[in-house]
């Protein structure tokens, strides 16, 4: 549990943020310059705010108002920059037990051999910063965090540096990180995809001010913070059982809002467990009959549920598909044409082809981890 | 030719002691100096900063003479350490180390204190998050990344120590045995008649010692950088 309540004044930009969070991942999410940096920064340690009450877990690192502030090197609160900041003049070795060596010596549990398996850098070790590439820095990064036994771990835009394909190398670490380790992590980014994958817990900022915070999905599919989010990305994210994979064409079938819904082969995860979905808004149709004749794989039944007010001629709503929330993007002309409004009975057609790589993630282990092989920390 | 008179061997040992004193002792005060004028905010910062460049812009004589103002038998920081300490500069090697480290003062400063502003604050940041304290900081980040500029600042006071003759002469005079250094010797040499193949000689000593320490600071410079992973 994490609770944060900052005012900061840098310049003539002024933070005002306040959050609470007891989830796995949470996302500090917003467009360049809303302040989502300069807060980690603060809960971090790295800059001294004017007036802050952030406490961890009940245990208070900043609280201004009873000069309370834990410097960096006591809070154990772990930070994986942008730009790794690894050591130049250590080897990744070196690097990774950096901090288990400042460590006290009871804490100092957490072992080298299983973080390392865990990012997948076992073949790294006696190399230097300097010879490895953007994805193999940031794993080193965050393996180095971990080692110091944070309490919290912070992680500031790690992805925003690297091109796709290293992206999409480093997803499923996050992913293993999530689930396979106890420390809550702060996930700094301005990416829909990523916090989608990988946040349980949305924190939504602008201009230095939280705009909303609440489970991903919840704020995934509320249509008032689609001009918060992005436009071309936005869509509720909702989570799935795997019923079957289509070994002849190469699809997977999910469980999704009473129906079905198709997706490209999900070859590395097994039958029964869950995946997390993202339906952007754009990638949805609708139609008032079960249509027929058509490619698309997946039809799922609904009823709209809200329009968001008119921004000139596209216009998002939510519908609700058997208890669950989809967005979908259509022109106010289809609207009008359509005669959509809150309580009408449609079908939402998605291309199973618009699913990828980005859209599709491993859901989150229950709550209480009972089906998580915990790494001892 | 080859085999030095006791006079001239005189000379290169003492200059060669003067130096590596000189150039050792002021190390750690130029690390701390350098590191005030490169991270610290406080009132009287340019004051340092001109006091410690002092050196480089006044005429050496002036150095020279300011140094037995203050450091003389009777000179208030002179009389001090002598009574406290029975530490004494007048006309002694130490003071010809002293001349040598205060001329050689600023080189080193703005070595360390270039490096020191070339070192990524960010790594430092990252250092601490991971539980290192301010001063393990230091030692485990900032130290081995100034490296290469501990290494050139050495250098350099190192050779101007060994070239320093006109802050010596007029601080602890031309005393041989005692304060003749390399320069000061040739200086003599060329004083009297039938001297300029001893001048001559010393000459050649003085650009093989400078010659050997610029090469040896540029190897270890190579290979420091190359560990660190910055290319030289």
């Amino acid at each position: 549990m994490i609770q944060v309540d900052v005012q900061h004044r840098l310049g003539s930009f002024e933070l005002n943020a306040q959050f609470v969070s007891d989830g796995r991942v949470t996302a500090l999410f917003g467009q360049s310059g809303s302040g989502k940096t300069s807060l980690v920064n603060i809960i971090g340690g790295l800059i001294r705010p004017d007036h802050a009450y952030i406490s961890l877990n009940g245990d208070i690192i900043v609280d201004t108002k009873h000069k309370v502030f834990v410097p960096k090197h006591r809070r154990r609160v772990g930070y994986v920059f942008q730009e790794g900041r690894l050591f130049p003049h250590l080897t990744v070795r070196q690097n990774l037990l950096y901090g288990w060596w400042f460590t006290p010596g009871t804490k100092r549990v957490g072992q080298l051999a299983p973080i390392v398996e865990l990012l997948g850098i076992g073949h790294l070790l006696d190399r230097r910063p300097g010879s490895l590439s953007g994805g193999e820095k940031q794993r080193v990064a965050i393996g180095r965090a971990l080692l110091a036994k944070p309490r919290l771990l912070l992680m500031d835009e790690p992805l925003a540096s690297l091109d796709e394909a290293r992206k999409a190398e480093i997803l499923p670490y996050l992913e293993r990180l999530r689930d396979d380790t106890e420390v809550p992590i702060i996930y700094v980014s301005h990416s829909v995809p990523e916090v989608a994958r990988l946040a349980s817990t949305m924190v939504v900022m602008k201009d230095g001010l939280v705009v909303a915070a609440g489970p991903t999905s919840d704020i995934m599919a509320r249509l008032d913070l689609v001009p918060f989010t992005n436009l071309l990305e936005a869509g509720a994210v909702l989570e799935a059982d795997i019923l079957e994979h289509d070994e002849q064409f190469g699809l997977t079938v999910l469980a999704l809002c009473g129906g079905r819904l198709w997706v490209p082969r999900l070859n590395e995860r097994t039958l029964g467990s869950k995946v997390r979905v993202h339906i952007r808004a754009r990638d949805v149709m609708i139609s008032t009959r079960r249509p027929e004749g058509l490619s698309a794989l997946n039809v799922l039944r609904g009823v709209v549920a809200e329009l968001a007010p008119q921004r000139g001629p596209i216009l998002d709503l939510r519908l609700d598909c058997g208890g669950q929330a989809i967005l979908a993007r259509l022109t106010q002309r289809s609207v009008e044409t359509l005669g959509l409004r809150p309580g009408t009975p449609v079908y939402a057609v998605i291309k199973t082809v618009g699913f990828d790589r980005q859209t599709l993630g491993a859901a989150f282990p229950q709550a209480n981890g009972a089906d998580t092989t915990a790494i001892p920390m | 030719m080859l085999t030095l008179t006791p006079e001239e061997q005189a000379a290169v040992d003492l200059s060669i002691r003067v130096s590596l004193w000189a150039t050792v002792t002021s190390l750690a005060p130029g690390l701390v100096v350098a590191m005030l004028l490169s991270r610290g905010k406080f009132w009287g910062k340019s004051i340092l900063n001109g006091i410690v460049f002092l050196p480089l812009i006044l005429p050496p004589v002036v150095t020279g003479y300011i140094l037995l103002l203050l450091f003389g038998r009777r000179g208030p920081l002179g009389a001090f350490l002598a009574d406290n300490f029975g530490i004494v500069f007048a006309f002694r090697w130490t003071g010809a180390a002293l001349a040598c480290a205060v001329m050689g003062f600023p080189l080193l400063v703005r070595a360390l204190q270039l490096s020191i502003d070339a070192t990524d604050r960010g790594l430092e940041d990252a250092a601490g998050t991971l539980g290192a304290n301010p001063a393990w900081v230091f030692v485990t980040v900032t130290l081995p990344l100034i490296l290469p500029g501990i290494i050139a600042g050495t250098i350099l006071s190192f050779a101007r120590a060994m070239g320093e003759f006109g802050a010596t002469i007029t601080f602890v005079s031309n005393i041989p045995g005692e304060t003749q250094t390399l320069p000061s010797a040739i200086y003599t040499f060329t004083q009297v008649p039938g001297g300029d193949v001893a001048a001559f000689r010393l000459t050649v000593i003085a650009i093989v010692v400078s010659m050997s320490a610029l090469l040896i600071s540029d190897a270890i410079g190579y290979f420091v950088g190359r560990r660190i992973g910055v290319e030289a």
